[in-house]
């Protein structure tokens, strides 16, 4: 018996070895191929000067990331996206928050905000771009018809044909999307809240006011700057809305780093340059993410 | 004093109301106004009756683009459940030295910008020769969904009670018994979730589309509806009639399974 204990662990841990690599192996794989070797074969490509339809590459070294910050549109799209991610942090999250709290408000007809509030987030992103090209149309637009209707005629224009409006009615469109996505995430954080809490703040006399800011707020801060993470991530890759609706005009003024990249790779065809905004983007989104991870670990010590 | 604080908030809630749900009104109604009425009363609801706009997208094709679209996430969908309920099976209940990094390799994979991957991802599609086909999608779609899945997945099977494992593997059980007999059913509310989750990812992706095909009939219904905002330009109802039907798939879900579409999408907000 004794003699056979080996044999049998070793044939247990080849049985368990073969059932790590049925189960794993087709998945690794995958993500492998499609997520991590891509990471690397950014970073490879864009250190040659390359048009990505022939095979021949020529060694550059760093020279396409030089290119870019030297690049007028590259900061153009620096900007945009920060503008972006500002403006999207700044209105989703507090919109997000104010419906998700107007749907704990004792007022009727509640299940019918809170499917229609949602509805935006279920359109997808191409229909949303060309459903809203036509809103701001100059002339059937119902933007500038309403505007009309209110006397406001002298506010019409061509909304996403002025480098100047363009920016900010696609960046509108865009919160118009993402805010129920806030609002949900921040809903399901409230209702988290345990019953018996709202409760004693109530009976001790607590103003709404007051046991928002020091109950409810507190309490789904965690969820709040997930929000912020995600709207700030999302906002430093975002690409489907403006392609559709303006690629990247008029005049570079709605151009941010995936539509220029876009661009770059594939109407322009340097790839090596491509690679390089799209290295870049990757390593943007990846501080910016750490950062605002290790500022929430500092803020949650430095509070208990 | 407090029924007044309450009787504010109504007109704030009409007007999200109205934010919210004009755009769909407004494209609905189009949809089923005639070319004519529309450019004479562009803001005008309700105010013709055709369908004709409706049968016009269907013999541009707009089927295609359907049954496509049906197609490749109902595909990638289905691998993506079975793919991470394995490895989440793995995670949480196989004890093996690369447990942690190989979760980290997930989690880490939430931050990526897909665009980082397309100029590699297309060279690669070309190459294995999948180009301008709809399986070329296959790939992308599965990869860019597994983290989220994994981590739900293994999340919630973390929860489930140890006892049940162990009374499987008193009766004999092995391992692939006990995923496919015990785990795998006790796993269905997450499926759900992230099967939800997912197929509305999927069946709004974009931009992978956008590179790896370019013959129309191949197209998924995203790009199908572009290719009709190109074409037609003029007719603006017959766009809004392939809006309204492009649509169409994801609100049915959400009015028959609306706790789940909500919850699946939370889930894409669970915190590394």
């Amino acid at each position: 018996m004794t003699s056979d204990a080996p044999n049998i662990r070793g044939r247990n841990k080849w049985n368990k070895g073969l059932f790590l690599l049925c189960f794993l192996g087709p998945a690794l794989l995958i993500y492998g191929v499609y997520t991590v070797y891509p990471i690397f074969a950014t970073f490879y490509y864009s250190l040659f000067d390359w048009t990505g339809i022939e095979s021949a590459k020529t060694f550059i070294g760093f020279d396409n990331y030089a290119r870019l910050l030297g690049d007028s549109v590259f900061h153009r799209t620096l900007s945009n996206n920060l503008i972006l991610v500002v403006a999207s942090v700044l209105t989703q999250i507090p919109l997000g928050l104010a419906l998700a709290l107007l749907l704990y408000a004792p007022i009727k007809g509640v299940r019918l905000y809170r499917t229609v509030y949602f509805l935006p987030l279920l359109m997808s992103t191409v229909a949303i771009a060309i459903l809203w090209t036509f809103i701001y149309d100059p002339t059937i637009g119902i933007l500038n018809n309403l505007l009309a209707d209110i006397g406001l005629d002298s506010w019409q224009r061509s909304w996403l044909g002025e480098p100047d409006t363009a920016l900010g009615a696609v960046v509108a469109t865009i919160c118009w999307q993402y805010t129920p996505f806030y609002m949900i995430l921040l809903r399901a954080a409230i209702a988290g809240i345990p019953d018996e809490i709202t409760e004693a703040a109530r009976i001790d006399g607590c103003t709404s006011w007051k046991s928002f800011t020091r109950i409810t707020l507190p309490l789904i801060m965690p969820t709040i700057v997930t929000s912020c993470v995600l709207s700030v991530i999302g906002s430093l890759k975002y690409f489907d809305l403006i392609y559709v609706m303006t690629e990247g005009g008029p005049d570079s003024s709605t151009e941010l780093m995936a539509t220029y990249m876009y661009k770059q790779a594939f109407s322009k065809f340097s790839m090596g340059y491509a690679s390089a905004v799209s290295f870049s983007m990757f390593v943007i989104a990846f501080l910016v993410a750490l950062a605002i991870l290790s500022f929430d670990r500092s803020r949650s010590r430095g509070g208990a | 004093m407090k029924t007044l604080k309450t009787i504010g908030l109504y007109p704030v809630a009409f007007l999200f109301l109205i934010v919210a749900g004009y755009p769909y009104l407004y494209m609905f109604a189009a949809s089923l106004k005639s070319q004519t009425d529309f450019f004479q009363h562009p803001t005008s609801l309700f105010s013709s009756f055709t369908f004709e706009n409706y049968k016009l997208v269907f013999e541009l094709g707009i089927g295609r683009y359907f049954l496509n679209s049906l197609l490749i996430s109902a595909v990638s969908v289905a691998f993506v459940i079975l793919l991470a309920a394995m490895i989440s099976f793995c995670l949480a209940r196989v004890p093996f030295r690369l447990s942690r990094p190989v979760y980290y390799l997930f989690l880490a994979g939430m931050m990526i910008p897909v665009h980082t991957t397309l100029i590699p991802v297309y060279m690669l599609t070309k190459d294995l020769g999948l180009y301008d086909s709809i399986w070329a999608l296959a790939g992308p779609y599965i990869a860019f969904s597994l983290p989220i899945s994994v981590i739900v997945m293994s999340q919630f099977i973390r929860e489930i009670p140890r006892e049940l494992d162990e009374a499987a593997v008193v009766d004999g059980a092995g391992r692939t018994r006990l995923f496919f007999s015990v785990i795998l059913p006790l796993l269905t509310p997450a499926t759900a979730t992230v099967g939800i989750y997912n197929f509305i990812h999927i069946w709004n992706e974009f931009v992978f589309g956008l590179v790896l095909i370019t013959t129309p009939e191949k197209m998924t219904l995203p790009l199908g509806l572009r290719v009709f905002y190109g074409e037609f330009s003029v007719n603006v109802p017959g766009i809004m009639a392939a809006l309204t039907l492009g649509t169409i798939p994801l609100l049915l879900a959400y009015f028959f399974a609306q706790e789940k579409v909500v919850k699946g999408l939370a889930a894409g907000a669970v915190k590394g």
